[in-house]
């Protein structure tokens, strides 16, 4: 057993898996070798066509063989239909054994992928997150081996450092020519971003790019260039509308959501990194949108404009862009429809690639900008470490997504938290699993008031700053305090000695592990 | 404490219990828990349930607890209205006098 | 007033719903009412009871003046509770409808005897009466000096607007006489005066203008009806950066004119007369007990 930097107790090898224990945010350098790629150069001789007719036909053409890795981006969430269907192809082709490598698990259902873990097509994962069906699955141990998860921003990192090599990426799109330049930005089942793609279209041995709505040649706009693609195939649906993101969410009317977003955006306001051409990032949930209305206030009443926001932009952030609050809005993933379309007639608003929105081995991206990113979370400690991946009793319920590369990037990271949800506790002495390293975030706003993080290099900054203002400020012993006297002390989740997944950091090290539960 | 009929308190809102109280012929107290946060805070819930019967001297019960993450004041306080109403009394309040906190 | 802790806002809590009661703890509100009465249906009377009781006992909101509205002086549930809220222990309990200072007396009586029996300090939770019938407000003055236990009133408008068979309006005037009549009922018998709630909770604009009534009056706090009401309420009754300032010249001036043993102050071409300084004494005593830094720096 080892010990990582942050206490968690690690085996030293899990299967074939050799675990390097995480040191510190910042502490692994850059490799010196060039990045690794599975990507070869082709040669296609005028005439040839790739449009094949089927997804069966694809899967031959690809060269696809018993324990190849695939892949899949998430840019249509819950309504995604092309990873259903590319699976069941696969299993009626009678390829097993396959590791399956999506940019995040969405909660499809029907088919579930558990299904195809437990017939044996898919025998390893490597993604954002497992949940439902799936989650369940692996934490009783039907998984075979452990699941490796990342950050958005790690992934790209694991493709280039060759420790994650795709053979074949199957590129959902929402419009796509027969030689393969394609989007997510128009078409019937728009997206919006295809952020996570692009790694996988510039790195895989083989691409595959499916579609609803074949266009004339040349698609446009482009976000895949048909330069990295190998095949085209079109099918009856891509996505589910109703499902990819309908509307803009509605404001939340519960009043506890309402006040933690609006000292979420006092706080920012506070700050004196809140000036003309500052950058944030909000997210998607109800807090989110919430805290996303507030900021905007903040910025009408003090006549204060962003240079960028980033991420996953909601409706509201397009609001804002079309307001003039803020210049440029950096998509990685649309939210909703209105996000979704935004891309295309604003000039402002930008698709980017996630690399550039997360990886934080690259050139530098945008996080190393921005100033205030807010996130969510399942659990903080009080050490701010922060758990975005296991509920209450220990089952699988969120994805890393973003939030640890959000936490080490941005200047001032806040994590907006209730401090209890139903009896379960938000805020504890001991986090279950370790996503986000407390040295990396600096506030935690609830209703109950906020906690600065002493130990964060922006605390003194922020201290004084908040002093200012008649924001209520506690300790985050205070916070855990509170949650204990409110809920009771619970009984501690026991686990087997088996990985059922490995959390890694941005920088591959592993941060923490998910054990299965003891019946 | 002999429980008269059966009887209810409590909704199935978030943060709330829904109790449900029969007389058991048999004798005995069976509880029969279903919760989200079992595997955390079951056997505190058990606890509270059982101190509460043992304060009104209830020993034959059927208690089923549908919990929706109720923290344990509510959970005392829906056992309480529930005995009472199953017991077809009034509750004396000068029992929290003894208790004395 | 002797009771120094704020009351510029009341929410209440209906004693059905243990998450609003446990949310409830959490907003910027001075006062919580936990509520026995109109918010609970009379088949979940003894629940509520229960409820309240444990809640205030067992999870009481720290930093918060807490109070337990009854039911109807003349209601069945009346003496139960009474048992029970007054072993609850908290700062006071709120009776709804209060028409004569005998109702109050009476209370009083079953208080004193509960308290007794419980070995629990005599006298030691308070009364908030609510007015809200003509009967109320024509005897507001007896009724706030009925017992020493009494240390506000609050005016009940839609009740009292239906008693009146008045229409309540955003403007108020069905109601003008009755706040004024309860206002200067409290003033002379030292205690806190509380206005009645604005309804409308998606009329932002509308509330600021009852609240400029409210303050204009001389009220010490209103009750709110909805928690997103709360702050614009407890901004009402904390005085601004600009009034905090003008009091502070105002005793400043008053100092330098002692100092100087000059016999008249004046302040911006004006006489500074006794008026003033208690005026500009009690904003700095809200402005301090509101937590701003009184001297300091604004915001």
């Amino acid at each position: 057993m080892i010990v990582n930097s942050l206490g968690r107790e690690l085996p030293e090898k899990i299967g074939d898996y050799v675990v390097r224990p995480y040191q510190g945010a910042y502490a692994t350098p850059a490799p010196e070798s060039p990045v690794a790629t599975k990507r070869t150069m082709g040669h296609r001789i005028p005439g040839d066509t790739k449009l094949l007719p089927d997804l069966k036909a694809a899967i031959q053409a690809s060269g696809l063989k018993d324990g190849m890795t695939i892949s899949f981006h998430h840019a249509f969430r819950e309504g995604d239909l092309l990873i259903g269907q590319v699976l069941t192809a696969i299993r009626a082709l009678g390829i097993k054994g396959l590791k399956f490598a999506p940019s995040a698990v969405v909660n499809i259902k029907n088919p579930s992928i558990a299904e195809f873990v437990l017939d044996g097509t898919i025998d390893r994962i490597e993604a954002s997150g497992i949940r439902g069906e799936l989650g369940d699955a692996a934490l009783a141990g039907k998984v075979k081996n452990p699941v490796i998860l990342r950050t958005h921003g790690a992934r790209p990192r694991a493709i280039e450092a060759g420790e994650l090599t795709i053979d074949v990426a199957f590129i959902a799109a929402s419009a796509a020519d027969d030689y393969g330049n394609c989007t997510g930005l128009v078409g019937p089942n728009a997206c919006g971003s295809l952020g996570y793609a692009f790694v996988d279209a510039h790195n895989a041995g083989c691409v595959v790019v499916v579609t609803d709505n074949l266009v004339d040649y040349p698609c446009c706009p482009v976000s895949i260039s048909q330069q990295y693609v190998d095949y085209v195939v079109k099918v009856d649906q891509i996505g589910d509308p109703e499902k990819i993101g309908k509307g803009a969410a509605r404001l939340t009317k519960n009043p506890r959501d309402l006040m933690i977003a609006e000292r979420t955006a006092d706080l920012i306001a506070a700050s004196r990194r809140f000036k003309e051409g500052f950058s944030f990032q909000t997210g998607a949930g109800a807090i989110a949108i919430a805290t996303t209305k507030y900021l905007a206030d903040r910025m009408r009443e003090r006549g204060v404009k962003a240079s960028f926001a980033l991420g996953g932009i909601p409706a509201a952030i397009i609001d804002m862009y079309d307001e003039g609050l803020v210049r440029v809005v950096e998509c990685s993933q649309s939210f909703d429809a209105v996000a979704a379309r935004a891309i295309f007639d604003r000039p402002g608003v930008v698709e980017i690639d996630n690399a550039d929105y997360a990886n934080a081995y690259s050139k530098g991206g945008f996080l190393n900008r921005e100033d205030f990113g807010v996130l969510g979370a399942l659990e903080v400690d009080t050490d701010f470490n922060v758990n975005i991946l296991t509920g209450s009793s220990g089952e699988m319920m969120g994805g890393l997504g973003g939030g640890p590369d959000v936490a080490g990037g941005a200047a001032i990271s806040i994590v907006t938290i209730p401090i209890i949800r139903g009896r379960t506790p938000s805020i504890v002495k001991r986090v279950f699993t370790l996503c986000t390293p407390g040295e990396t975030v600096a506030a935690v706003v609830t209703e109950a008031g906020i906690a600065l993080n002493p130990r964060h290099k922006i605390y003194a900054e922020l201290k004084e700053d908040l002093e200012k203002t008649s924001l209520k400020l506690v300790t985050i012993e205070e916070l855990q305090q509170l949650c204990e006297k409110l809920t009771g002390v619970p009984k501690p989740i026991k686990t087997t000695d088996r990985v059922a997944c490995i959390v890694e950091y941005r920088d591959g090290t592993v941060i923490d592990v998910i054990r299965e539960i003891k019946k | 404490m002999e429980l008269k009929k059966p009887a209810m308190a409590g909704t199935t809102e978030s943060s709330d219990v829904m109790i449900t109280l029969r007389p058991n012929p048999e004798g005995g107290i069976v509880i029969d828990l279903k919760s989200d946060v079992k595997a955390l805070f079951g056997d505190a819930i058990e606890k509270t349930i059982r101190e509460v019967l043992g304060d009104f001297d209830v020993r034959d019960a059927l208690v089923n607890v549908v919990d929706k993450g109720a923290l344990d004041f509510v959970i005392r306080a829906r056992m309480q209205c529930a005995i009472c109403r199953a017991a077809e009394i009034e509750y004396d309040w000068s029992r929290e006098d003894e208790n004395g906190k | 007033m002797e009771n120094n802790h704020l009351m510029r806002t009341s929410l209440y809590a209906g004693g059905t719903s243990p998450v609003k009661m446990i949310q409830a703890g959490f907003y910027n509100e001075d006062c919580l009412v936990y509520d026995l009465e109109d918010s609970v249906s009379a088949g979940e009377k003894d629940a509520a009871r229960f409820l309240v009781y444990n809640a205030v006992k067992y999870q009481r909101p720290a930093g918060k003046y807490i109070l337990i509205r009854v039911n109807g002086i003349y209601s069945r549930e009346l003496d139960e509770d009474l048992e029970a809220a007054v072993r609850a222990q908290p700062d006071a309990i709120r009776i709804p409808k209060v028409e004569y200072a005998e109702e109050v007396q009476r209370i009083d009586e079953k208080v004193t005897a509960i308290e007794k029996k419980a070995g629990l300090p005599l006298g030691g939770v308070k009364f908030w009466c609510n007015i809200e019938s003509y009967l109320g407000v024509l005897n507001a003055q007896q009724i706030a000096t009925s017992s020493p236990r009494v240390v506000a009133m609050a005016l009940g408008a839609e009740d009292f607007t239906a008693s009146m068979s008045a229409q309540r309006t955003k403007p108020g005037w069905e109601i003008f006489y009755a706040r004024n009549a309860i206002l200067m009922a409290c003033r002379a018998a030292g205690i806190s005066a509380q206005d009645a709630v604005f309804s409308d909770i998606n009329d932002p604009d509308g509330l600021q203008k009852d609240l400029e009534m409210t303050r204009t009056l001389g009220f010490d706090g209103k009750t709110c009806v909805h928690p997103r009401q709360i702050d614009a309420v407890n901004a009402c009754f904390t005085p601004s950066p600009k009034e905090i300032r003008n009091a502070q010249r105002v005793l400043e001036a008053l100092e330098e004119a002692a100092r100087n043993h000059t016999g008249v102050c004046v302040l911006d071409g004006g006489m500074v007369d006794k008026p003033m300084e208690i005026r500009a004494k009690t904003t700095l005593a809200k402005a301090v007990a509101a937590g701003i830094k009184v001297g300091g720096e604004q915001r």
